[in-house]
Formats: C-alpha cells, structure tokens, sequence
C-alpha cells in the first residue's frame, strides 16, 4: 500500500528525494523551541475557528433593532454588525464556544510570539545567517498584533467603538498627513463611513491572513534550508543533531497541535471572554470606565496614559503631541528597536559577524541578555501602567500618584534591570568558568609517607 | 553605414564577454583551490543512537488515550445535537483534542523508534557559486550601449506607473477640508436627551449631569454630543468672555475627549465642604481630567487642549437649555493645527 502509494508519487513527480529529506530532516530538541510551534498551532485554530464565524458576520452599520434571544437588548438599537456578533454568541449552536476559542488563541497566539521573541533573542538566535528570517518574525508580531485589533474592532459594541476611537485619534495626530490618513481609512470623520465596517472586515479576514499566512510560509522556509538551531549540548557548529522527523518527530509535533487546540477549546468553553452582550452597543458618545483591551494592545494603552501632553509649536502649526507619542511614536520606537537589533549587536560589538548555528545561553552574553532584559522590561513597565485604572478601583492608590511612579519606574527601570541582570549573568559564567573563584576553603593532601593530612598552600586564586 | 557599426558593436560586446567570462572562470577556479587548501578536515559524525525496544505498556495507553478522546469527541455530537451547552461543548472537543494530542506526544515519545541522528548544516557563501550568479547578472548589460538613456526612461516609466497605481488611494475618502470644524449647534439650538426629549432646568440638580445633543442632528457627529453639568454658580471661575455662557451654574462640554476621542463620561462632583481635589470631568480611557468650573482647562492627565465648551442660554420659556452659540474651541481629538486656536485661525 505504502510502496504503491510512494512509487506512484515517484513515478509522476519525481517525489522520492525530496519525501527521504522530509522524513529524515533532524529537529534538535529542546522545550524553548515548541514556542514558535505553538504559535503556528494556534494560528491553525484562527484560521479554522475564523472560517466559521465569516459565515455569519455582518460588516455593516445600519441600524437595527434587536429581535434575538436575549432579553435585555430586545428592540435596542444597534449596529448590524454587533447584532450579528451578538446572534454568533447566543443563537448559533456551538457559535459561543467558537468565538471565544476564536477570541482565546488570538491571545495565546500574540504571547507565544512574544515568548519566542524574547527566546530567540536571549540566546541569539537571529545571528547570521538568520536575520532575514528574524525580521520575517518581528513582522509576523506585529501583523498578529494589528490583526488582533481588528478583530475585536469588527464587533462595534462598546469596547471595540473605545478602541477605535482611541485608534482614530492616534491617527489623526500622526504629524502632516494625519487628518487625511484618518480620512482615508475611516472613510470620513468618524466614527466612518457606512464602507467602514467592510474595509475592517476584508482587512482582517483575507489581507492580513494572507499576509501572516504567507510570511508563516517564507519563516518555515528558511527554518528548512538553513535548519534549526541548537544548543551546544550534542551538535556543533556544523553538524545538526536531534530527532528525525519521521517518525518520532512527526508524531510529537502533532501531539502538541492537538494539546494546544484541546487547552484553546477548553478556555472556549469554560473561560468567558469578551461578553459582548454585557457592553452593549456602541455609540461615540458612549463610554464605561474599567475598560480594558486584549492584552497585546496593553502597551499602547499604557503608552497613551503615560505620556504627558508635550506640544511642539512651529509658527501657525502644532504638532501633536498627545497621542502622538504614546500612540503612534512609541510602538514605531520598540518595533524599530526590534528590526534593528541584530544589526545594533554588531555594531555595539555584542554580536560578531561569523556563521552561528549554536545558541548561546543568556550568561554567555551578558551585556547582551542585559539588554534585552532592559529593553523588554521598559516595556513590560509600560504595559503594566495600561493597568493603573483596575490598579486603583482594586487598592484606591491615587490614580495620578500611580502615573507619577509608572513614569519614574519607565524612566529608570531599564537602567537598574541592566546593571543588574549583567551582573548576575557575569556571575554565573564565571562561577561556570571558574568554580573555585572566590573559595576561601583549604586544600589538603596526604602525606604518603606518614599517612598523615598537610595543607597545600594553593597558588594565589586567578579572578 | 549604421548596420555595419552595428554589427562591429556586436562582435565587439560578443568579444568582451568572452574574455570576461573567461577571466571569471578562471579566477573561480582559482578561488576554489584556494578554499580546498584552507578547508579544516571534516568533523567526526557522532553514531546514530535508536531505540527499537517495544514497550507493549506505552501502546496500551496510547490506544486507550484515543478510545477515550474518540468517546469525548462523540460527546460534542451528542451534546452539539441535544442541549449545545457552550461549556459541555467545550469540555468535550477540548479533553478530546488534548486526549488525542497526548496520544500522539507519548506514542511519539514511547510506541515508535527512538532515533537521534546527525545531518550537516548546510554550507552557504560558496565563492564560486556566488561569482557565477553575479556574471550571469552583469551578462545583462553586456552589449547595451545606451545604458543611462534607457535607465532614464526606465525611471520615469517607474515613476509615473507607481503614481498612478498610488493615486487611487484618494479615493477611498473625502478629504478633511473644513469637516473637523463644522458643527450642529448655532445660536437658539435646543439641546435634547438621546431620544429627542428637550433637556430643562429641572433636569438637572447641582453636581448632575446629563448627555445632551442638538435638536435634529445625528447623534453619532462627533460635535453632537454635550456633557452638561450643574454647578453651584459660585464655583465658576469661567473667562470674562464667557461669563454669561453658564445661566444658574450649567456649563455644557463637548463630551468627545480632545485627547483619543472617547466619550468624557465621569464627572468627580467632591460634596464634602473641603471640596478637594476639585470637580472634574474625566474622560474613562486615558483619565484626562478637565476642569469644568473654568471653561474647561486640563487638570491632569495626557490631553493636550482644554474641553471645548459650549455657551448656553435659558429659552424663552424660562427653562428649556439651549445653545448661545458655537464651540469655543474646534471639537474632537486635536489633529495638525488644532490646539487652542480659536477657529478659523488654525
């Protein structure tokens, strides 16, 4: 059956080289390399669990009035759009469960691209020869992130109405071309024109899947001709050492696809997520406080709140600085930081320009680690000051107090973590190094003439 | 006279590419015997480890995992076709995916061969392989004679077809124009509720507010919406310019933030007599907190130009709100020009 099944192959295609390749590519095997895995795991689930809700989203914004099974919007006036998302919820059979494992591998798709990030690179594996495919990475980061907002921007109840506005705003600041860049997507002043809610909706349902799905394709790619990287334990700089990917291999990975979409569809059942029918509608002059968005936009958020209100006058012309800076400068700042890392190692001499296919643990490199570690940790700072409003109503510390100490702690912090984790990482290499530094024991030998103990006097310790 | 330089021009390139090819090859060949020299000697391959060893206890799990998780699947369908409960729905696909998922992990990690084996990295930067690409390039030019002339139009053919594939974008929106300064309101618009009910005195005790829109106007404009407040007139501390902009302490705002545009919809009313901090309005998505009692200044927070205000006046009738006027200040979040210029000027 089998040998049937390859020759025809064979015979027509030519397959059997290519096919012996694929079943006996070697993967090196360590746990922080399902990162990526499970980030590719969970945009299956996207696509799959998306599908199925295109068949029943409505991209418009005519007003309708609520004829559904759920008594408290009966006849409220609202958006198709958010009506139809309210008929996913609580209509369709098995529509809930789909849209918030829909709404939960968005969230745990974004974090295990961001763990694989911070992975790749404390331990440098975006050396050469493999920028080409680390700056395809941060790409897909932030396509995810952008696709998520428009995700729950589709759904026009009231948290996804605050984001958008929030985004229009961002994008009327952008200095010069603003207005008519915010003109141009909204279709009008906003909250937009009736094409608004179809532009979101083509956006995120075919260009930027297409996107993430082709750029998903050139990352893997690459990962093949170039192969995965390991850590030193077994192979060498020129010899790969793992598991083939036939069979063992195969099997594992598939296992952890399954895992990861058995723990999305629990959370999907079990974990509510974005109660759209608790928002209600939106309307611009509608607002709660409380509100937060899914977390990957937590950083912009904080942004926003963090930034004081710095205007830049030249002659008749402002610009902008609120929300300019916090909106728009700040995440252009972290993404540019992150394409431009691996060329800013080398220059500040962290990173040599030789071929690497061994990682490098973190220690191996502290000032490296120690900069990464600072440059996550400002923004980790950052995001968690997009908390400060729960902060208060959970501990009642004054709200302008906690944004006084958010901005001396995102001021500050990126310089006290580098000081530190450099430390700590030169410690431990050299205690790795040198296991003997710094001991202040005695050693003794036996004398083999009395059989009696004499110190030995050591030679003064290297540091 | 033109055909027999032509063709001279011809066998001459034809010529130059020969001996340039030549050279190439030669200079290649000479580079990979270099490299041989200089190659280190090949590393020694570590011997494949495998495990065949069958583990007949790891088999009987892993086929008991997938009669479980082929049961839990069964459950969805029964479930999905009598009750289609989101959370016994979601139990059952999910313990059935993880069952399975674990099925797979262990049979992969205990049913079949365990083998760890070693492949090359592949080698790139091969010089030879290189140069031959770059002469097959550079072969491009060989025998164009007008080169900067055709690179010229070239140029402009990029140009001018990139424009026009740019310049369609335009139409996907109007353009700002005056859009951003317009508004419902004029001298004598009443204010009303959302459903049209006209906003009175009587509506409104000291420290409320209200969202009030103008009469005949959509609600979703952006200049529509008014957070009106009442306060105790002896707070006021408006401009002299807007001093009667605020009959018996009601000052309306536009209640759209001038910050990130969300809906200004807290209002911090302190009663007790120390009356700190001071009343404000807050806008709930980035806490730009405006001072209501003073034509809307900013307290605190990231917004970059006060809450335009609106001046009121008392209609005929003695308490029906209506507007005295236009905005103050331009409406919305500040873009371009928009800060605290008057309108018009910006």
């Amino acid at each position: 059956m089998i040998r049937r099944a390859v020759r025809a192959l064979d015979q027509r295609l030519g397959a059997s080289p290519p096919l012996r390749g694929a079943l006996r590519y070697v993967f090196p095997d360590h746990w922080t390399f399902m990162l990526g895995e499970i980030a590719l795991y969970c945009f299956v689930v996207l696509v799959g669990t998306g599908i199925f809700l295109t068949f029943f989203y409505v991209p418009s914004d005519a007003v309708v009035h609520y004829q559904g099974g759920y008594a408290p919007l009966q006849g409220a006036a609202m958006s198709e759009a958010y009506a139809s998302v309210i008929h996913i919820s609580l209509d369709v059979p098995a529509g809930l469960l789909i849209r918030q494992t829909h709404h939960w591998a968005a969230d745990v798709f974004v974090v295990a691209i961001v763990l694989h990030l911070l992975r790749i690179l404390l331990s440098g594996a975006y050396r050469k020869p493999r920028e080409l495919n680390y700056w395809v990475g941060v790409t897909l980061l932030g396509l995810a992130i952008f696709e998520g907002f428009l995700g729950y921007s589709l759904v026009d109840d009231l948290l996804s109405g605050m984001g958008l506005a929030i985004a229009y705003s961002v994008a009327m600041s952008i200095p010069v071309l603003g207005g008519a860049l915010a003109f141009l997507v909204w279709d009008g002043e906003y909250p937009g024109g009736p094409t608004f809610f179809a532009r979101l909706e083509i956006l995120h349902v075919l260009v930027i899947p297409a996107a993430i799905a082709t750029l998903i394709a050139i990352h893997l790619a690459q990962i093949v001709r170039q192969h995965h990287t390991q850590f030193p334990a077994e192979g060498s700089e020129r010899l790969v050492r793992g598991t083939p990917a036939w069979p063992g291999y195969a099997l594992r990975s598939i296992g952890l696809f399954l895992t990861v979409a058995g723990v999305l569809f629990l959370l999907g059942g079990l974990v509510q997520i974005n109660p759209i029918w608790q928002w209600g509608p939106y309307e611009p002059y509608l607002a709660t406080n409380g509100a937060q968005p899914d977390w990957y936009v937590g950083w912009l958020i904080g942004a926003l709140r963090l930034m004081p209100p710095l205007s830049i006058r030249l002659g008749s012309y402002t610009l902008n600085g609120s929300p300019f800076w916090g909106g728009a400068l700040f995440p252009l700042v972290v993404f540019g930081l992150l394409y431009a890392w691996p060329l800013l190692m080398r220059r500040l001499r962290l990173d040599d320009r030789r071929h690497h296919n061994l990682l490098q643990r973190p220690r191996e490199n502290p000032k490296r680690t120690a900069l990464v570690l600072a440059f996550v940790g400002w923004v980790f700072t950052i995001f968690a000051a997009g908390a400060t409003d729960r902060l208060y109503f959970q501990s009642f510390i004054p709200y302008e107090g906690q944004v006084w100490v958010f901005r001396a702690i995102a001021l500050f912090a990126p310089f006290v973590i580098y000081f530190v984790t450099k430390r700590v990482c030169e410690e431990l290499r050299d205690r790795e190094d040198r296991p003997l530094r710094g001991w202040s024991g005695r050693v003794i030998r036996r004398d083999e003439g009395t059989m009696g103990f004499e110190e030995v006097r050591p030679r003064r310790q290297e540091r | 006279m033109s055909g027999v330089g032509g063709l001279l021009g011809r066998a001459l390139a034809a010529l130059t590419a020969i001996l340039f090819f030549r050279r190439a090859r030669r200079r290649a060949e000479r580079r990979q015997a270099e490299a041989e020299a200089q190659a280190p000697p090949p590393e020694p391959v570590p011997p494949d480890e495998l495990d065949a060893s069958p583990d007949p206890g790891a088999e009987l799990a892993v086929a008991l995992l997938l009669f479980a998780a082929a049961l839990a699947a069964a459950g969805f369908v029964f479930f999905y076709a009598f009750d289609a409960d989101t959370q016994a729905l979601g139990i059952c696909l999910g313990v059935a995916l993880l069952l399975a998922g674990v099925a797979a992990a262990l049979a992969g990690k205990r049913v079949v061969i365990q083998e760890k084996t070693t492949e090359p990295y592949s080698e790139f930067g091969d010089e030879e392989e290189t140069r031959e690409v770059e002469d097959y390039l550079v072969e491009g030019k060989v025998g164009v004679t007008r080169r900067r002339l055709l690179f010229t139009a070239l140029g402009a053919v990029g140009a001018a077809l990139g424009a026009a594939a740019v310049v369609p974008i335009a139409s996907l929106g109007p353009r700002v124009g005056n859009r951003v300064y317009s508004t419902p309101w004029s001298p004598g618009t009443k204010l009303v509720d959302e459903d049209g009910v006209p906003l009175t005195l009587r509506d409104l005790g000291e420290g409320e507010f209200l969202t009030g829109f103008p009469e005949g106007a959509p609600l979703d404009d952006l200049a529509s919406p008014l957070i009106v407040v009442r306060l105790n007139p002896e707070e006021l501390e408006l401009p002299d310019d807007r001093a009667h902009s605020a009959p018996h302490g009601v000052v309306a705002y536009s209640k759209i933030c001038t910050h990130a545009g969300c809906a200004v919809s807290m209002l911090r009313y302190p009663t007790f007599p120390a009356q700190q901090p001071r009343p404000g309005l807050v806008c709930p998505c980035h806490y730009s907190t405006f001072n209501p009692c003073d034509g809307g200044s900013v307290e605190f927070g990231p917004a970059g130009r006060p809450l335009p205000q609106l001046p009121l006046r008392i209609a005929a009738d003695g308490v029906t709100l209506e507007a005295a006027g236009d905005f103050y200040e331009p409406v919305g979040p500040s873009y371009g020009g928009i800060r605290e210029d008057p309108r018009g000027q910006s």
